[in-house]
């Protein structure tokens, strides 16, 4: 069972409180961009195994969407942040480190 | 090869079963081959299979990283059925639906292909309108479906409620000729098969990179060292990002758990495959008596082979309405698997940006019925390096050009 703290309101939430909204962090690209920014933008996913950045809604708690840094792999959570950041933030990046010695942000 | 049959039974009988060989063998990996497929699921098997049967390529070598069978090809609920909506779906899974009626025979191992019928319930109005369409594309297609009544599902399905207070049912989509097989033997016969031609499949050694030269695939390292290849297929199903990032592409690919689950076992009480979508459940039973069920998948990146439990309490919260008498059962075992899901619900079989690498993958919940179809469509593009007809429509770059082959609103639920 996944279990995330929200970064707004607080709570501790287990997953049925909470709604999955896919890869964090996607750079949007809109009209006038090339087919291949845009192509990748709607469509090609890190999918990777082992540590992803994601965005959760806490829906039936303070409805308010959020991001998190977890491992595909283990279920471990490394932590949950504001949903108004263009990348993850340095200390969610250290706490990774620190229990992944090998990741490196791509 | 020994061929198995009544007679075989009998020698082995007098011979204190002495006598059966091993159904395929354990190979030492040479240092290249004509052909790789990474993945010893059955798409990767069946892919092998038909590049020797169909196009006389026989120095292949199938890796698998775990035991063959052991990914999604035997965790899933075995459900066959070929009624799509859009024309290429109709396509490949008629194609491997009519296979499967023969693969028994063909492979001399029986896959316990039981075409028993398969029901799609309609709930709602939605879903009557929907299905009224399927059935008609399906007869434009060639495939035999039809529209029953409430009372039609009733006589089918003695246990089944057909007047419940949320979702009464309103009739279904009804495939005579759909049905399950068994998932292990669909693996072991094509394995058997593909030994026999001399095949090597290569187990418990896992690919962890792709070599190349000049954007053309040379080979693949893996934990029992570098094997050459002129041509690779990639057939690896939740671990297709994975692989893929080693190949040096993405893919509109995300991997997600999903479950299923069997309850202890019971007398024969139902003959057909039962499907419920707008309450997200489906059912049958096994030859052993278990009622075998599934429902919808989790929804977050996953590679754990586990999901969550809520999703087990919904499906069966759904099945219990549509089948009151199942409320008592205990459930025995549940599992998961990881299916590769793409945006619009349907697989790829395409060539890649690498030259000479090829890929399927894609089929997500529903990859079981296709298998046969599948390896036809994939050993037919690895062989000639251009797709045919039944793969012509499932490439990658659809998402691009904006050609999707919108399975999404035809399943509700994941079989
Ligand atoms: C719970 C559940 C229920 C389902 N129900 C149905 C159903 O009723 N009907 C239906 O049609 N479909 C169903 N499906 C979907 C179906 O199981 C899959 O689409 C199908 O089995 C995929 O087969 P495959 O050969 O592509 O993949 P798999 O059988 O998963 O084979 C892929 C293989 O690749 C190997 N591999 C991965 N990475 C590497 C590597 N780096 N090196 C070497 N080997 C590697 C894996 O170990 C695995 O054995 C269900 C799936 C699940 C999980
Ligand atoms: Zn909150």
């Amino acid at each position: 069972m996944l279990i995330l703290d929200c970064p707004y309101c607080g709570v501790r939430a287990e997953e049925t409180e909470l709604t999955p909204g896919g890869e964090a962090h996607l750079k949007r690209f809109g009209p006038g961009s090339d087919d291949d920014d845009f192509e990748a933008y709607m469509f090609a996913r890190k999918n990777p195994k082992g540590v992803h950045f994601e965005r959760w809604r806490h829906a039936y708690g303070c409805g308010k969407w959020f991001l998190a840094a977890r491992c595909t792999a283990t279920l471990e959570v490394f932590g949950t942040y504001p949903a108004q950041t263009a990348e993850p933030p340095a200390d969610i990046v250290d706490k990774i480190r620190a229990r992944r010695p090998d990741w490196t942000l791509t | 090869m020994k061929r198995y049959s009544v007679f075989a039974i009998a020698r082995e009988a007098m011979n204190h079963h002495q006598g059966w060989e091993r159904a395929w063998k354990s190979p030492v990996p040479k240092a290249s081959y004509d052909a790789v497929i990474i993945g010893a699921g059955g798409h990767g098997l069946a892919t092998a299979y038909y590049l020797g049967k169909n196009h006389g390529i026989r120095n292949v070598a199938i890796i698998e990283k775990g035991w063959l069978g052991g990914g999604n090809t035997g965790r899933n609920t075995t459900i066959i059925r070929s009624n799509y909506l859009q024309d290429p779906s109709a396509a490949i899974y008629e194609k491997a639906r009519s296979l499967y009626e023969t693969l028994s025979q063909e492979l001399n191992y029986n896959i316990m292909f039981s075409p028993r019928g398969l029901l799609m319930l309609a709930q709602t109005h939605h879903e009557v309108r929907g299905y009224l369409r399927t059935v008609h594309a399906n007869n434009l297609q060639g495939v035999v479906t039809e529209w029953i009544t409430p009372e039609r599902v009733k006589d089918l399905v003695p246990i089944i409620n057909i007047d419940g207070p949320r979702y009464p049912i309103l009739g279904a989509l009804y495939q005579a000729r759909g049905g399950t097989a068994r998932h292990d033997a669909v693996a072991w016969g094509y394995a058997r098969a593909c030994s026999d031609m001399g095949m090597d499949i290569i187990q418990q050694c896992e690919v962890t990179g792709v070599r190349t030269e000049n954007g053309q695939v040379t080979g693949v390292e893996t934990t029992k060292g570098y094997i050459g290849t002129r041509k690779l297929g990639i057939v690896v199903a939740g671990h297709s990002g994975q692989v893929a990032e080693m190949a040096g592409f993405r893919l509109p690919v995300e991997s997600l758990a999903l479950q299923a689950l069997v309850s202890e076992p019971i007398k024969p009480c139902m003959d057909v495959v039962v499907m419920a979508n707008t309450v997200h459940g489906y059912m049958s039973q096994s030859d052993k008596g278990e009622m075998v069920i599934g429902g919808g998948t989790d929804g977050f990146n996953n590679y754990t082979q586990r999901g969550s439990f809520h999703h087990i309490e919904e499906t069966l919260r759904a099945l219990v309405e549509t089948f009151p008498m199942i409320s008592r059962l205990k459930m025995l075992r549940q599992w998961g698997g990881i299916v590769d899901m793409t945006g619009d619900r349907s697989p790829i079989i395409s060539k890649t940006p690498l030259g000479n690498c090829f890929i399927n993958c894609g089929w997500g919940t529903g990859g079981f019925k296709a298998i046969p179809g599948s390896g036809w469509a994939m050993a037919d593009l690895m062989a000639r390096g251009e797709p045919g007809p039944l793969a012509a429509e499932f490439d990658m770059w659809r998402f691009r050009e904006g050609r999707f082959i919108d399975e999404s609103v035809a399943a509700g639920v994941a079989h």
